[in-house]
């Protein structure tokens, strides 16, 4: 049901019943031996082993392309660079570790909520507390991160719709200045919704 | 009860409120007025949003220049816009993150924001991404996130204004049924049925204030 890159699908698979703890800890072991390997035939299985993963989260394959689509240019940029100059090998090695890693982060973050990635985040962070930052606000800039990707692109689509309706669809400040004064404008209407929670308390 | 005593509020050149002193305990109270005339303003000071420039406001006893962080445990506020308070992603997790500060355990957690959903008719949008309801039901959403917390006043500034016909009546009805103190700043005249007591502001004043088929009546000649 979701197609968009980095948001929760709901789901009761052993993936969605994993700690996040468990799930962030595994990321950054499995990213870790990514690095490591050097065969494209040990990152082609690693590939399937992802896919595998990815059927057994049940989020569907649209939610699984979302992930991995924001980087396919760049992936596809890198294959022919490093063909150029390493080899059909290297290229191999080098553009499956990336898709892998970038598809593996992105199955957490489908298969977790961003509630329980919060709670995992400011147990990490708790040492900030030593400089006097506070690890719950820390952790409350991943969850307003998250939740603003579709609000600024709504506020992007809305733009552009303006800028269709007035004929100035090819100005590049037509279309920068109101999205950055509605982002301003949601940031402060955000920040008092902030505050009327009592989370400036 | 809410106590405005000599409210003045002034932003940059502008008096904002002129001296406003009201005492308000009934149930359902709406405020009327222009664009301009310092409802919002006024609605805001209930919770310590805005602070008066001179004056005091105080709310169940408590200084909202002193005391701003106990009366906002107490006073829930909903905005025009929902998308502007929902900070979560998701329906559930949006609704559990007014009860962070509390402490409260997992299970009283759950229990209580599955209870505020099933209540609004959110239950079966759980786990949904919050963006993905429609206007009216992230109104809702905005709504059960105030009521997971209890509060002992509500204040609402213009809760209707994006929603349509019949989300607005969703609204209303719901409206009329919640047990605590409401403050509605709303232009939805008909939101008003069955009100206590309606203000009517005008450049920052008070220019009635009565039961509602009479302060309406001087806000239609007003804006006439």
């Amino acid at each position: 049901m979701n197609g968009r890159t980095g948001a929760y699908v709901p789901g009761a698979s052993p993936l969605h019943r994993l700690p996040a703890g468990a799930k962030l800890a595994g990321l950054a072991v499995v990213c870790t031996a990514l690095v490591l390997l050097r065969s494209p035939f040990a990152l082609g299985g690693a590939a399937v082993v992802t896919a595998g993963l990815y059927a057994l989260s049940r989020v569907g394959v649209a939610a699984a392309w979302a992930q991995v689509r924001p980087v396919r240019w760049f992936a596809v940029a890198l294959f022919a660079l490093q063909w150029v100059f390493v080899g059909v090998e290297g290229a191999a090695v080098t553009t499956l570790r990336v898709v892998v890693a970038v598809a593996l982060a992105g199955l957490v973050t489908i298969t977790t909520r961003t509630s329980e990635m919060m709670a995992v985040l400011e147990r990490l962070m708790a040492p900030a507390r030593l400089v006097g930052l506070d690890p719950f606000r820390l952790s409350l800039l991943l969850s307003l991160t998250i939740r603003t990707v579709p609000v600024l692109a709504d506020l992007a689509g809305r733009v552009r719709d303006a800028q269709r309706a007035r004929g100035v669809e090819r100005s590049l400040r037509a279309f920068a200045v109101p999205l950055v004064v509605g982002a301003l404008r949601h940031a402060d209407a955000l920040g008092e919704a902030l505050s009327a929670r009592g989370l400036d308390d | 009860m809410i106590e405005f005593a000599d409210v003045r509020v002034r932003l940059g050149e502008r008096d904002v409120l002129r001296g406003v002193t009201a005492s308000l305990g009934e149930r359902r109270i709406g405020v009327v007025g222009a664009n301009g005339s310092g409802k919002s303003t006024l609605a805001r000071l209930i919770n310590g949003l805005a602070l008066p420039t001179s004056g005091t406001v105080t709310v169940l006893g408590l200084d909202t220049r002193r005391q701003a962080a106990k009366i906002r445990r107490e006073v829930g506020f909903l905005f025009t816009d929902p998308d502007a308070q929902i900070v979560m992603p998701t329906v559930a997790e949006d609704v559990a993150f007014s009860l962070r500060r509390h402490r409260l355990p997992r299970e009283e957690a759950d229990r209580r924001v599955a209870e505020v959903l099933g209540r609004y008719g959110l239950a079966g949008h759980a786990d949904h991404p919050a963006h993905h309801l429609s206007g009216g039901q992230k109104q809702l959403l905005a709504l059960c996130s105030v009521m997971v917390l209890e509060p002992r006043v509500i204040v609402m500034d213009e809760p209707t204004t994006l929603l349509d016909l019949r989300h607005s009546r969703q609204v209303a009805e719901l409206l009329r049924e919640l047990p605590q103190q409401v403050v509605v700043v709303t232009h939805d005249l008909p939101l008003l049925a069955g009100f206590d007591r309606v203000l009517v502001l005008d450049e920052g004043r008070v220019v009635a204030d009565g039961v509602p088929e009479e302060a309406i009546g001087h806000y239609r000649k007003l804006m006439a």
